[in-house]
């Protein structure tokens, strides 16, 4: 096997520009992988060769695997929903724009929980995706293909996106890195919609340098996305390996009961090496992050309920019914769309219908604001939130499938931040009986440097070396 | 506690048919789901302002100027039925 495979993304770039390695050999060793695919990772490989890269494009032609929510021009953009088989749309996203511009071309899309709704990749509607490290649990969810991928070595990097934490758990699941930008720092222009105030996309890589160069080429003020925003200032290869004078929080609400005790093993070997790094530990109260489940449970669901009534059979996709246009519509999104998906349209219609939209809907948003309150008091005394990214490593395939609610609860730790808007990363932390462990860094709004910079000290010190492919 | 009768009224607004297996599953889950997070209705916020964006947006304008938009041909080219440079659905019927 190539030891190109064992090269990060910034490492393989850097081997394209310095002309020891054709972008064209690059390319083809990861489609090779990515045909290859045994873990249901790809829905969709290129056939086609990219036109090579101009030599010193920043990202040096690595090739790059997109979630199948963002939308790329001619080519298949399902969400993994049946609803949209064989849609292939006429744009193309702008996070994929910019990236493919700057150097990294598309390789596949990859497998997904139908329109990002889940925690597992069990809910796609083309099979679960398998995680490498055993193939008999889960990656994670939503952006399980994208995190699985990249473990497996079947592609050099990676894009998904989160909404409730479907970055960070599956990298978390899967043993790699990956970040959730703040809200509006990255265009949401071509990701099909799940809930508009919440929906981020983010790298997902081998290590914190990939992260922060895959960032760097996707921040920016989009006129196509009226809520993205220009970063305040360039995103930074991190190079710390210390943590000195850096304040790291621990909130006991994300940190103590039902995080199982693997888990916390290696989230409290993290804290010492903190503290060994430099950094001091302050226990920190997040009081309503608790709440944080049943808000978003809500937000979310009423959110995606108004955002896929467009999946209807009229423009895109299958269309099923033969009668008038109303057995139209209730056909098609009958037959269209999985069990998931409907669950979350009928909660989400019933917390807006009239009579239940305050009590739902409306406390929903007052816990969000308390959320965010709770953060924003924390951050006046840390510089940085440190939880587990999962309460458990990877569950079983089928686990977690006939109870909704313990699905749910997977998120518990990864939903206040996207509530709050806030950025957050998770990164290998260790292993709990020979599974990954995802440690978590959130902090405030647009402190992307700060985050990936204590990540980048932490990986150092943590040199994670699991891999679940021989290279 | 939600029952079958207001998952079908539910299903109704949401243009969703449900299987009557699929009504006894989404009425079983849904109580579930829904106790488990209507406890947030039990925190006293009532002071408290409503979150429903995150970031301080100014509204965003533009000058109110044409701009070239996707050609109806490429807008057309991926409908289950399109005709007559448009989408054709059948006759809205007596429910309309």
């Amino acid at each position: 096997m190539s030891e190109l495979l064992q090269l990060t993304a910034a490492q393989a770039g850097e081997r394209v520009r310095s002309g020891d390695v054709s972008s064209t050999e690059l390319f083809e060793l990861y489609r090779e992988r990515a045909r290859g695919d045994d873990l249901n990772a790809f829905l969709w490989v290129t056939d086609e060769a990219p036109t090579a890269p101009d030599g010193d494009a920043a990202l040096g032609g690595v090739p790059l695997a997109v979630k199948d929510l963002f939308c790329v021009e001619g080519v298949p953009s399902m969400a993994a929903s049946r609803i949209l088989e064989g849609y292939r749309p006429p744009y193309t996203a702008t996070a994929v724009e910019k990236l493919v511009a700057a150097g990294a071309p598309v390789l596949g899309k990859t497998n997904m929980d139908e329109f990002a709704m889940g925690s597992s990749n069990e809910n796609s509607g083309f099979g679960p995706v398998l995680n490498p490290w055993d193939r008999g649990r889960v990656p994670g969810g939503s952006s399980g293909g994208s995190a699985a991928a990249v473990a497996a070595g079947l592609a050099p990097w990676a894009i998904g996106t989160d909404t409730g934490g479907s970055i960070r758990q599956p990298a978390s699941l899967c043993g790699i890195v990956g970040m959730k930008p703040t809200y509006g720092a990255v265009s949401r222009y071509g990701m099909i919609a799940f809930a508009s105030s919440l929906d981020q996309c983010g790298p997902l890589t081998r290590d914190v340098t990939d992260a922060a160069l895959l960032l760097r080429h996707m921040v920016g003020r989009d006129p196509c996305d009226s809520t993205s925003l220009e970063f305040p200032e360039p995103i930074e290869l991190p190079t710390a390996d210390r943590l000195d004078g850096v304040r790291l929080g621990v909130p006991p609400e994300l940190t103590g009961e039902g995080v199982e005790p693997g888990v916390r093993e290696v989230f409290e070997r993290t804290v010492k090496l903190v503290e060994e790094l430099g950094g001091s530990i302050e226990e920190i109260g997040l009081p309503h992050s608790p709440h944080g489940i049943s808000a978003y449970y809500i937000i979310a669901p009423a959110e995606a309920s108004a955002n896929l009534a467009r999946y209807d059979g009229v423009r895109y996709g299958p269309r099923a019914g033969d009668g008038d246009l109303l057995s139209l519509y209730e056909e098609t999104r009958a037959e269209g769309f999985g069990a998931e998906v409907k669950r979350r349209i009928m909660l989400g219609t019933y917390a807006l219908s009239s009579g239940y939209y305050e009590a739902y809907y409306g406390q929903a948003q007052r816990v969000r604001t308390k959320i965010a309150d709770d953060f924003r008091a924390a951050f006046e005394r840390v510089d940085l939130v440190l939880t587990p990214t999962s309460p458990t490593v990877a569950f079983e395939l089928g686990e977690r499938t006939d109870d909704p609610l313990a699905m749910y609860l997977s998120d518990y730790c990864t939903v206040p931040m996207p509530l709050a808007g806030i950025p957050a990363i998770s990164i290998p932390g260790g292993l709990s009986e020979g599974l990954p462990v995802g440690i978590q860094l959130a902090g405030p709004a647009f402190s992307e440097n700060r985050i990936l910079s204590a990540a980048h000290a932490l990986e150092q010190a943590i040199a994670f070396e699991g891999r679940p492919f021989d290279a | 506690m939600i029952d079958r009768k207001q998952v079908l009224g539910v299903a109704r607004l949401a243009r969703l048919r449900l299987s009557d297996e699929e009504v006894e599953r989404m009425s079983t889950e849904l109580s579930t789901i829904l106790d488990h997070i209507e406890k947030i209705g039990e925190l006293d916020l009532e002071q408290v302002e409503p979150t429903s964006h995150v970031v301080q947006v100014e509204n965003v304008l533009r000058p109110d100027e044409p701009r070239g938009s996707l050609p109806r041909e490429r807008a057309l080219e991926q409908a289950p039925d399109a005709a007559e440079g448009g989408f054709r659905v059948p006759s809205p019927g007596p429910h309309a």
